[in-house]
């Protein structure tokens, strides 16, 4: 079964809905080892800088994004390492899931529909279409 | 010994080297690329924000030139882009406009002397305690005046102009969804300027609002006199363009730290951008500060050490130098689009629904921030005014204490809620009733803390008036630096202490 596993999260519902599937996956294999990623987007720092008095809140604001997945770990009583990335959040997951050999990769989808996408970009597309290893789509 | 000491100065050397190599080669190619994007995307808004400052385009393109490569040796953010920006410009406009460009320079200098001052003070470091509310309204005020300073050049233009605007902003928004490689505006300035120089269009052009020329910055010293008078003149501008630059490069350094997940030494950014308005100053350059946007362009093209900000630089002023003839045939309402793209991105877009979510006082601040910097054109006003008044707001906040009365066997007890200083005695003192007569009367202090000698003075006065009318008075629960300032100033007698 896999043993390298990478989760994507932006502590988004859907992200959560990824994070509960990774979790199901894990249990199946003890050896199984997680890692959590969590990108910082280079688009939203000016935001995030603006509106954060401090580095630490700003640091304590993100953390707690992710602790419903970490909780949702620490449950199951699996064990998870948490990165944090920098960059735009698709290409920064394709590059670091390239330089590291995963077996494979959970990720949420938002869902949007065709126009959002032309706007937005979709993350999970980019990263299905440029990884080199099986991708988990979560709806 | 000696032979330890030059050991010790080797290492010491060694350390600087190798810093030097990770500060300035470690990212070569990513750092040369990005530094070209960057002086791309700088040469319009450093002409624009001469045209805002009311001074030749030079003016802003040498000042972009110097401060970009100075910042790139001395600054305290590696990867961070300084040059002329919109905030100092609009400081400028008034002292241009009366005293001229000469003055501007005298004044760039002395701006870059105060700087200095402030890094060495460490003044710097207090920029944080510049709360986030007055933060957000200086960026939104930025954003509304420079938009503001846009105006003028397409109102009452031909049709033609509004749609070279409409054309550029299309171009801005909606190329890079497909060209990633090619910065939009570029593309946007490339293809209008050659569209007008074919069509033969009449339009207003760059040049119509300053030449360019096509060589290097000389030395010179600004032509004013040497007197008080002078710098009773220069010296206000000079102190509000510190501030403001400083304000702008600790916020851009920010969050520069923020997108490469690293730490900036802040005061010797302001030593450093002090150094690069000093020697702009001398070069015929206006005073400049960190860009947020640009400095966001460089990180995100890749750029991260000092190599990048030194090649912005450079390549600015090769690229004027080579394409001058050109710069001055760019048809303005390009340039305006140009700038209603940056001013859409300075725009703190979801100060909205802050407006909304923050705090009553704090969402004030923010909007009082803005209106006074639209009203005055002058951002130092408003960040002054903003930082008083959250400062009020919080002092205010602080002040409020909670009294509450209860009667327990015949005594009468005051348990005190909250800090007891300068601004809530007055509360303390009105919350009692001194009209009782021969009672134990009880006071405690166990949520309280005492921080100043009005706060003291106020429990003396407080029991003072209640022994008037024979009642006893005792305190309690005073915490033990709360204890020793009213044992300290207290004038009766430590017995009632407890």
């Amino acid at each position: 079964m896999y043993e390298k596993l990478l989760l994507a999260v932006d502590g988004s519902e859907n992200s959560l809905r990824a994070a509960n599937e990774a979790v199901k996956i894990a249990s199946l294999n003890h050896q199984c080892q997680i890692e959590i990623v969590y990108v910082v987007d280079y688009s939203k720092s000016k935001n995030d800088i603006l509106h954060a008095q401090g580095k630490e809140e700003l640091e304590f604001s993100r953390r707690k994004k992710l602790t419903p997945v970490e909780e949702l770990f620490l449950s199951k009583n699996i064990t998870y390492k948490v990165s944090i990335l920098r960059g735009e959040p698709g290409p920064t997951i394709i590059t670091h899931v390239n330089a590291n050999d995963y077996d494979l990769v959970v990720i949420g989808s938002r869902g949007l529909n065709s126009l959002q996408e032309m706007v937005l970009g979709s993350v999970s597309h980019k990263v299905v279409k440029r990884v080199n290893c099986p991708v988990l789509i979560v709806k | 010994m000696l032979s330890i000491e030059r050991i010790k100065l080797n290492e010491v050397y060694k350390e600087l080297l190798e810093r030097m190599k990770k500060e300035w080669f470690s990212n070569v190619r990513a750092d040369i690329l990005a530094g070209a994007v960057v002086a791309l995307a700088l040469i319009p808004e450093a002409i624009a924000f001469s045209i805002i400052a009311g001074v030749d385009p030079m003016v802003g393109l040498y000042a972009s030139f110097i401060i970009a490569v100075t910042i790139s040796f001395v600054g305290g953010r590696p990867g961070m882009i300084s040059a002329a920006t919109g905030a100092m410009a609009l400081l400028m406009v008034p002292l241009v406009k009366d005293h001229g460009l000469d003055y501007l320079l005298a004044a760039t200098i002395l701006t870059g002397i105060i700087q200095i001052l402030f890094g060495v003070f460490k003044i710097a470091k207090l920029m944080k305690f510049i709360p986030r509310a007055v933060m957000i309204g200086f960026v939104n005020s930025l954003a509304i005046l420079v938009f503001m300073a846009q105006v003028p050049h397409i109102l009452g233009e031909s049709m033609v102009t509004y749609l070279f605007v409409a054309i550029t902003l299309v171009i801005v928004y909606v190329l890079p969804r497909f060209v990633k490689t090619i910065p939009a505006p570029l593309i946007a300035i490339i293809a209008l300027t050659a569209v007008t120089l074919y069509a033969g269009i009449d339009m207003k052009v760059v040049g119509d609002l300053g030449g360019i020329t096509r060589s290097l910055p000389d030395f010179f010293i600004p032509n004013v006199p040497f007197n008080l008078e002078t710098l009773a003149i220069i010296f206000p501008y000079s102190i509000a363009l510190a501030i403001v630059g400083l304000m702008e490069s600790l916020l851009t350094a920010s969050i520069v730290d923020d997108m490469t997940g690293t730490d900036s030494n802040k005061n010797k950014e302001s030593k450093g951008q002090g150094m690069a308005n000093i020697i702009t100053g001398f070069f015929g350059g206006m005073a400049g500060c960190a860009m947020i946007g640009q400095s966001v362009i460089n990180v995100k093209s890749g750029g991260r050490g000092r190599l990048s900000t030194f090649v912005a630089g450079l390549f600015l002023i090769l690229l004027i130098i080579i394409f001058g003839d050109l710069v001055v045939q760019i048809p303005m309402p390009v340039l305006v689009g140009i700038m209603i793209m940056v001013c859409i991105g300075t725009f703190d877009w979801s100060s909205f629904t802050y407006l909304r979510k923050a705090p009553r006082t704090d969402a004030f601040v923010m909007l009082a921030t803005v209106i006074i910097v639209v009203a005055t054109h002058d951002l130092s006003k408003g960040v002054i005014a903003g930082v008083i008044l959250s400062t009020i707001f919080f002092v205010a906040k602080i002040a409020k204490i909670n009294i509450t009365e209860k009667v327990i066997n015949n005594n009468i007890h005051f348990d005190i809620e909250g800090q007891l200083f300068f601004a809530s005695v007055e509360d303390f003192i009105d919350a009692f009733d001194f009209t009782v007569i021969e009672k134990n009367i009880v006071i405690n202090f166990s949520e309280s803390h005492i921080w100043d000698d009005s706060a003291v003075g106020a429990i003396d006065k407080v029991i003072m008036k209640y022994r008037e009318n024979n009642n006893t008075v005792m305190i309690e629960g005073l915490d033990s630096t709360s204890k020793k300032l009213v044992e300290k100033l207290t004038i009766y007698q430590h017995s009632n202490i407890i």
